[in-house]
């Protein structure tokens, strides 16, 4: 049997509190532990324990882990769950409790399912075809039969350091000797560190957080301080500086073994400078790698942090190798030494011609500069010679952002060519694109 | 879906897949370690160059950089194309020249990569004028000896003296066929190549 103890409160001693009944406790999120418990004495003590408690502290005694810590954070008080009645004891929870991610929470929202009750009710198989194995695995949560061992936190060592200010920083610059300083420090205990964490302690009170995630484990001080600096003159603190707090994720160091024939690319420790420096110049959200969202939405993507690792490399390095071996080289111009030779194949006359399929894959669509936003092209006159269209789409008329719209692709009498189009909802033109 | 009459007569048609408009060849090719630029007029064809371009690279397993002054790069295009965006960094300058130089230059200093484009085409020439040669020159001397190749992108030559290979594109026709819209046929004339 497994018992969970939940409490609302976070100063109350939870984590104690399980220790005494049993050394394999799983700290669960949102203030609730699960531990073992086996003896009558101990679930009498728990009893005991709940009832002379404070306000608020729940347990639950149940033959899953999972079901247990449902049952304490619904139900409250103290509740003992008898093998086989799980999901009648959890039928009324609201769904909200399970944990789901968003997008299935919205879905089963959406489908009218509101308690663990009529979640646990719907068909297994029809579940698990239309949410997939997360489906299946919430349903049995649901139900109170999803079986698995507990999972005891290891302590991990941690590296940190600290220094309290006599009087109050307010420049970067002596900042930076003191960052300098503690990242020494922390440097001589760990061998890389995979992630910082930074926190300034203000005059005010308030505190200025920062956590670092690295693409690859580093220990250069150097590399560590000059992301730091970049990201302090970016987001200065709002008061005097009177306590530093520095803590390392420690990691074991990059092995890399480098090939006479691996492709070109950045060094990780210097790209995460680079990024660093350029997102400074244009903002963070300006700078990453595209990734096409999957919508029919015209035009939506999300920027990707960048990350230029050789894992990327989905066909062999060699085969790569050889398929650049196998391109025409030739000389580089007088006064640039490091060519390797030109990229298209030397031509004396060029046209741009339609490829070879073979070759050259077909475009789907002629390559456009996009205008962002949209311009709007109410009032504006031009002489179109010809047009192709209306494309009508529409999408998304089941969220609180539907968008409908016919689409042209039309040549003007200059000879320019450009994609507009018409927003259904607002009856309104806008240029989109235009083919270059 | 309907008989063709029909879909005609609603003035819905699905559509075609367009007309391959690559620029398959150019004159002289992109050299590494030296700066080339590409200019002409809208609708001259410069994206469809930088696109088989960074096609090109990214289909060396290398990773290349856009530097996008006027944020006027399509994934959806690109990635039609055939570039793998995965291995693309695209910096969004938001129309102003001096981050753009500023992250290209950086961008060359930190190195490894195969190619970095710097897009400055939508820019106000009389802004592009006014950038001191000395920029120009800087970003010469920070490719020189380095296997990246850097493509300028730009409407008017405004990097012709510090350029090892200078392209004007022009386009010659739109293909229409059946009131579809196809593609574009370009053609790309080289006016500068220092002799190697």
């Amino acid at each position: 049997m497994f018992a969970a103890l939940h409490s609302p409160d976070s100063s109350f001693p939870l984590l104690e509190c399980a220790r005494s009944f049993s050394p394999f406790v799983e700290r669960s999120s949102g203030q609730t532990v699960v531990f073992d418990i086996s003896s009558r004495n101990a679930l009498e003590r728990l009893q005991k324990l709940c009832a002379g408690a404070a306000a608020g502290v729940s347990a639950a005694v149940a033959r899953n882990p999972d079901t247990a810590i449902y049952a304490a954070r619904g139900l409250g008080g103290f509740t003992r769950i008898a093998p086989g009645r799980e999901a009648e004891a959890l039928r009324n929870l609201p769904l909200g409790l399970l944990g789901a991610a968003p997008g299935i929470r919205e879905t089963l929202e959406r489908w009218g399912v509101r308690t663990f009750g009529e979640l646990g009710a719907l068909p297994e198989k029809g579940i698990v075809e239309r949410l997939g194995a997360e489906g299946g695995r919430l349903r049995k949560l649901a139900r109170g039969e999803f079986e698995r061992p507990l999972v005891p936190p290891e302590d991990e060592p941690r590296f940190e350091e600290e220094m309290d200010l006599e009087h109050p920083l307010e420049l970067l610059e002596p900042l930076s000797f003191l960052l300098a300083r503690l990242l020494d420090q922390l440097l001589k205990r760990v061998e890389a560190v995979a992630a910082l964490r930074l926190r300034l302690t203000l005059e005010n009170g308030a505190a200025h957080e920062r956590s670092l995630r690295l693409p690859v484990p580093m220990r250069d001080p150097r590399t560590l301080l000059k992301l730091l600096q970049l990201y302090l003159q970016a987001h200065p603190p709002e008061a005097p500086i009177v306590k530093v707090w520095i803590s390392a994720e420690a990691s074991k160091p990059r092995a890399l073994q480098h090939g006479l024939f691996l492709p070109l690319a950045p060094e990780p420790d210097q790209l995460e400078l680079t990024l660093a420096r350029i997102a400074s110049l244009a903002g963070e959200a300006n700078v990453g790698s595209p990734e096409l969202c999957d919508t029919h939405r015209p035009g939506a993507f999300v920027m990707r942090r960048f990350a230029a690792t050789r894992s990327l490399n989905r066909r062999s390095t060699l085969s790569a190798a050889y398929r650049t071996a196998g391109r025409p080289l030739g000389r580089a111009p007088s006064g640039t030494s490091g060519g390797l030779g030109p990229v298209f194949p030397q031509a004396s006359r060029v046209e741009a011609v339609k490829a070879a399929p073979d070759r050259w894959p077909p475009y789907r669509e002629p390559p456009q500069r996009v205008f962002r936003p949209p311009r709007q092209a109410d009032g504006i006159w031009r002489n179109v010679v010809q047009a192709a269209g209306p494309w009508r789409t529409s999408g998304d008329w089941w969220t609180a952002d539907p968008w409908a719209r016919d689409q042209w692709d039309v040549a003007l009498a200059d000879g320019s060519l450009y994609r507009i189009f018409r927003d259904l909802a607002s009856e309104r033109w806008f240029l989109e694109a235009s083919y270059d | 879906m309907g008989t063709p009459a029909l879909r005609d007569f609603l003035g819905f048609r699905a559509k075609p897949p367009a007309e391959v408009i690559p620029v398959e060849r150019i004159p002289g090719g992109l050299v590494r370690g030296a700066v080339t630029e590409i200019c002409g007029p809208a609708g001259s064809g410069r994206t469809s160059l930088l696109i088989a371009a960074l096609r090109e690279i990214t289909a060396r397993q290398e990773f290349c950089a856009l530097v996008d002054s006027s944020d006027a790069f399509d994934p959806h295009s690109a990635a039609g194309a055939g570039v793998e965006l995965e291995r693309l960094l695209w910096v969004r300058c938001g129309g102003n020249a001096g981050h753009a130089l500023k992250a290209a230059d950086l961008l060359l200093a930190g190195g490894g990569f195969g190619l970095v484009a710097l897009d400055l085409a939508d820019l106000d020439p009389g802004a592009l004028r006014r950038i001191p040669p000395a920029s120009w020159y800087r970003l010469r001397r920070a490719i020189e000896n380095t296997p990246t190749i850097l493509l300028v992108l730009d409407r008017e030559p405004v990097a012709r003296p510090c350029a090892s290979v200078a392209l004007e594109m022009q386009r010659q026709e739109a293909v229409w066929s059946d009131r579809l819209f196809q593609g574009m046929r370009f053609e790309a004339v080289c006016r500068k190549r220092k002799a190697g």
